[in-house]
């Protein structure tokens, strides 16, 4: 083997993000790397680029262990890596790019004939017919990325990262990348790719490691895979018969219709979708990274206005084009990356709590301290949220802490219905138990929620509904006894067919 | 053309066309003696300004600039009125000084992850603050050394004077040429501009260079204090108040980008003299108000800015398109 992990581990306050991962990867090969968001992907391919120290295990490039401390030194070793964004100079010419740091030099002088021959002759193989000399900003997305790639190669040349790096690309830009990909693996290198488009992953690879919640779950040929078990690795459902048993208490309960959706969408985001959400109901919302899970959330709570249909209660259409607008009417969002759109880390849990409650009274009436204090104190007992007092600023809590405070501020204002995106994302076993709990007992006061989850026995043990999505568009809804991880991956699965509901059981 | 030519060719087409509209008006303008003289009077700035070019090539902003040229003149004074040294000590010593300043800005900067605005703005009230340290007053320079040099020049065909520290700001403007466009170095400077963490990706030393820049920044402005004191003969405290955002102005009416990353040095160079032109022609009009420099100057740039972001989009533009 070119590249060997033996039991990697690399714990962050609050969460263990990697547990004892094995990878191996041979030279000539391209071996894919899945997960979902938060499965321990990129901080695999930080700890093998040297952006992370790791915690533990060993990993052995070409027969030595290695413990890169820094980008450069994983290059030096031979493992490049290049990422989504292209992660080289626009404002610099292409020749630039491919020799920074090692620009050849005349007296003292970077020689600008010499580089700009050298740049042709790295790009000599991979059929670019470029002006070395034009800046990089003026090329094509997927120009950029065979540059980057070309630079990576000659500079580390064993072992090549390639993270997600078609996210940008159109089809035929795609082609012409994987040729590149697949004429460096003739050439002996060893390739990671990583990437949520299960398709390209079949089209490209030899191997596949998937990745969850830290640990890994598998590593097999591509060829002995199908979509269906490869989804089912990736999203799990082993722990599905163990939460079954207390979900379905309140399954088939008939409720009075809360909030409608109807022809909901919005361009490149997600085709429009019916949806009705009745009165303490949990609806769950399944599908894989990109799906169009979170800009469904987003749509309902105005981040981006929705370019067609409207959404009705009761009393008539709500306005829904702002969050604003959203939280007026009774809705709350927590979304999916609370580090930087959830809390405000330098701020008190007190403070945190406050936020939304405090905004919607405008700033002319300030909560008072004391009723603060004892609101924060209420909720901190209430969640049992560990902190040793509401001053403490809520960036040093644990991960699971801090979601519970983001779900604190929320309960505070007392929504009708709340959007929670991957709720349990990064935190530990416990608490995420404990969320779960929490959801049903704000759902029992009445409380409606939609539930985005990527783990498919959490939204079997929460949800009433739940609603597939898959290419930006609602595929499938199931209810009550129909819930299952099987249900649900099938749904996921299935190939290219409009029809929605197809899967009700 | 090179699209990352335009703002540079946008620069010495509007001098080019400055020049012949001061030429219809005023034939005398485009003689030596005037050439001369606008080389001369903006020697200082445009040292500066080739210090600020790097400065802001890598997306920084230095503030300090103009207080240390006042600083520089006034330390110069000083320590040549209460000393028997010799001026080229004096010069080295105050060249330590001011690059050993820069150097300590830039290392806060980068050590700190402060902005570079706020370092720098802090620099500059020490040194304006360490200039009435040494004296409030002006104090001038008699020394039969400076009369030396002041009277340096090479006397153009057309009596024109091209002296010492007009030469002595070309060659400062060409030696960061050199630097910017010519070094691993300059390519680190250009790096940093484009953006800092993906520079860090690409093995840009950003702590070494950082430092490097302010300490440059810092060398060039005690450098524009000499020639300064050389220009005005005196040092004065109070001197050079604002001459950092004139620097400023001139780099990016140069058709350097503000935001860092895109530049050439050449293009300072004939920002500073764009400007100087702009002065010299209300000198021969004699009937408009000086301030009028500063109205054009402040069209000039609003100008430059708007084609900046023009070319920004245009060239985006066709990125998503292509």
């Amino acid at each position: 083997m070119l590249l060997t992990i033996r039991k990697l581990t690399k714990t962050f306050p609050g969460a263990r993000a990697l547990d004892g991962v094995d990878f191996d990867l041979a030279a000539g090969e391209i071996h894919a790397l899945l997960g979902e968001n938060g499965a321990g992907k990129s901080t695999l391919i930080k700890c093998l680029t040297g952006a992370y120290a790791r915690d533990g295990g060993e990993i052995v490039l070409d027969g030595r262990p290695i413990d890169p401390r820094s980008t450069s030194q994983a290059q030096d070793l031979g493992i490049g890596t290049v990422y989504q964004e292209v992660n080289l100079l626009p404002n610099l010419t292409v020749a630039q790019n491919l020799l920074f740091g090692r620009e050849p030099t005349r007296w003292g002088m970077v020689d600008g004939r010499a580089m700009r021959a050298q740049a042709r002759a790295m790009l000599a193989g991979y059929g670019l017919d470029i002006d070395v000399g034009r800046d990089l900003g003026d090329q094509s997305v997927a120009v950029q990325q065979i540059v980057a790639i070309a630079r990576a190669v000659a500079l580390s040349g064993k072992v090549l990262i390639l993270d997600e790096p078609t996210a940008s690309l159109d089809a035929r830009e795609v082609e012409m990348l994987f040729d590149v990909v697949r004429g460096l693996r003739d050439r002996g290198l060893g390739i990671v790719f990583v990437s949520h488009f299960l398709d390209q992953v079949f089209a490209l690879t030899d191997r596949v490691t998937v990745l969850r919640n830290g640990c890994k779950v598998t590593t097999e040929r591509t060829a002995d895979l199908d979509r269906l078990r490869l989804i089912e690795h990736m999203l799990g459902r082993e722990l599905e018969q163990a939460v079954e048993a207390g979900a379905r208490a309140h399954a088939s309960v008939d409720r009075p219709e809360l909030l409608r959706f109807e022809g909901f969408g919005r361009r490149g985001a997600v085709e429009p979708f019916d949806l009705s959400v009745g009165r303490g109901e949990v609806v769950g919302l399944a599908g894989l990274l990109g799906s169009g899970r979170t800009e469904t959330a987003e749509l309902m709570f105005g981040v981006r206005a929705a370019h067609s249909g409207e959404a009705r209660d009761a009393e008539g259409a709500i306005p829904l084009a702002t969050p604003r607008e959203a939280i007026a009417a009774g809705f709350g969002f927590a979304p999916e990356d609370r580090k930087t759109d959830g809390i405000v880390a330098d701020l008190s849990v007190r403070e945190n709590i406050a936020l939304a409650l405090q905004a919607r009274r405008g700033w002319a009436r300030p909560i008072p301290r004391e009723e603060q204090k004892r609101l924060a104190e209420d909720y901190i007992a209430r969640l049992d949220i560990r902190t040793s007092d509401a001053e403490k600023p809520v960036g040093q809590l644990s991960g699971g802490n801090q979601q519970k405070v983001v779900l604190a501020r929320w309960l505070a204002m007392n929504p009708r219905f709340l959007i929670l995106d991957e709720p349990t994302r990064g935190i530990d076993v416990g608490a995420h138990a404990e969320i779960l709990r929490l959801i049903h007992e704000v759902v029992g006061q009445g409380m409606s929620i939609l539930v985005i989850s990527s783990e498919l026995d959490e939204l079997v043990a929460v949800a009433d509904r739940v609603i597939v999505v898959r290419d930006r568009r609602h595929v499938a809804e199931l209810t009550g006894e129909g819930i299952s991880g099987e249900t649900i991956v099938a749904a996921i699965a299935q190939a290219h067919e409009p029809g929605r509901e197809g899967e009700a059981a | 053309m090179n699209p990352r030519l335009y703002p540079l060719a946008a620069t010495v087409a509007i001098f080019l066309v400055a020049c012949f509209l001061c030429w219809l008006q005023f034939p005398y303008m485009l003689s030596t003696r005037v050439a001369g003289n606008l080389l001369t009077d903006n020697a200082y700035l445009g040292i500066v300004a080739v210090g600020m070019t790097v400065v802001i090539l890598s997306g920084g902003i230095d503030l300090s600039v103009g207080s240390v040229i006042a600083f520089s003149g006034v330390f110069i004074a000083v320590v040549l009125r209460d000393t028997s040294l010799h001026p080229l000590l004096v010069f080295a010593l105050l060249l330590a000084i001011t690059t050993a300043f820069g150097a300590g800005m830039g290392a806060l900067i980068h050590h700190l992850a402060m902005p570079a605005f706020i370092v720098t703005l802090a620099g500059m009230f020490l040194a304006r603050g360490a200039g009435y340290m040494l004296t409030i007053e002006s104090v001038p320079i008699q020394h039969p050394f400076y009369d030396l040099i002041q009277d340096a020049y090479w006397l153009m065909p057309g009596k024109g004077r091209f002296t010492l520290i007009g030469a002595l700001m070309l060659a400062s403007v060409l030696a960061g040429m050199i630097l910017v466009h010519r070094t691993r170095f300059g390519a680190s400077v250009f790096a940093l501009g484009g953006g800092e963490a993906t520079a860090r990706l690409m093995g840009v030393r950003v702590a070494r260079t950082t430092v490097g820049i302010y300490a440059f920044s810092g060398f060039m402005a005690g450098l524009a204090g000499i020639v300064f004191s050389v220009y005005t003969g005196s040092g004065y405290p109070l001197a050079t108040v604002g001459t950092e955002l004139t620097a400023i102005a001139a780099v990016v009416i140069g058709g350097t980008l503000l935001t860092g990353g895109a530049g050439y040095v050449f293009g300072t160079l004939v920002g500073v003299l764009t400007m100087g032109l702009i002065q010299t022609y209300l000198v021969f009009d004699g009937s408009l108000s000086s301030w009028w420099t500063k109205i054009v100057i402040g069209a000039l740039l609003l100008l430059f800015i708007l084609l900046q972001k023009g070319l920004l989009r245009l060239s985006s533009g066709r990125g998503a398109a292509a």
